[in-house]
């Protein structure tokens, strides 16, 4: 019987290019959920990802209600495209989201950032993307370690037991 | 399961190395199962690991966040406490069983 070697991971890097919320939660609990494994943890935001970390819009992020074949009404019908396009649906809709996800203990995209950084985790904003959108580090949440360029951030994902996550 | 003796007594343990059985704790096995993964158990400790054994007695599913609102520790101290694995290890110390929560 041959016995193999257990090689745990040791480090991810987790990027976010997106900005609607289940693509930065999605970003939040894998990398909440490493730096709970003791997995040293760095995540970047990039483009609409920022949105994710700036202050001002981090905690009103939005699910789109339109072009999201997997929306669905309370009780599982599907959720008609024409009606997500009405002024305040999606507005609604994403704020239904998140009481759902608050009820899981999942916190507001602040306090998890805030979480993250407790236990170690670093969070960066790309630096071409703060300048393509005129942000500056305030804008950013506290929480944000510093604004990079993509080749410091590869710097950071050095390591035979470091895994690149795209979300 | 596995039977397995911890600080002189006979334990069952899952796989995972966590209790089946909350009421076949003690402090002295805390303290040894602490020992093994590295942590010196200190009274703090122990108060976050009564809180836990409280909240899973009570049927409530445990998340960092809950222990950090909890008023003994924030989770920065949680982390301090119990350094890569602050629910991980804390409900192995505990007694209780492995989280399955993912926050």
């Amino acid at each position: 019987m041959s016995k193999t070697e257990k090689k745990p991971l040791e480090k991810v890097c987790i990027i976010c290019a997106k900005g609607s919320l289940e693509d930065v939660y999605a970003t939040l609990v894998m990398a909440n959920g490493a730096v709970m494994e003791g997995i040293e943890t760095n995540v970047f935001f990039t483009f609409f990802g920022l949105d994710g970390i700036t202050k001002e819009r981090m905690n009103h992020l939005h699910t789109a209600t339109t072009g999201n074949p997997a929306m669905r009404m309370p009780g599982g019908i599907p959720f008609p495209t024409m009606l997500g396009g009405l002024p305040g649906v999606e507005t609604a809709v994403s704020s239904m989201m998140r009481k759902q996800m608050e009820e899981l203990d999942m916190p507001p995209v602040d306090e998890f950032l805030e979480m993250i950084t407790a236990g170690g985790g670093t969070i960066y904003a790309c630096k071409l993307a703060v300048d393509m959108f005129k942000l500056e580090k305030k804008d950013l949440s506290d929480e944000v370690t510093d604004i990079i360029t993509i080749g410091q951030f590869y710097e950071l994902c050095d390591g035979d037991r470091t895994q690149i996550i795209f979300t | 399961m596995s039977v397995k003796t911890i600080a002189g007594k006979q334990v069952n343990v899952s796989d995972d190395g966590y209790l089946e059985d909350m009421n076949q704790w003690n402090e002295d096995i805390a303290k040894e199962i602490a020992k093994e993964i590295g942590i010196e158990l200190t009274p703090k400790h122990f108060e976050v690991l009564n809180y836990l054994r409280d909240k899973h007695a009570a049927g409530e599913a445990l998340t960092i966040r809950k222990v950090g609102k909890s008023g003994i520790v924030d989770i920065k101290e949680l982390y301090v406490l119990f350094p890569k694995g602050p629910l991980k290890f804390s409900s192995q110390i505990a007694g209780i069983p492995k989280p399955t929560s993912c926050v």
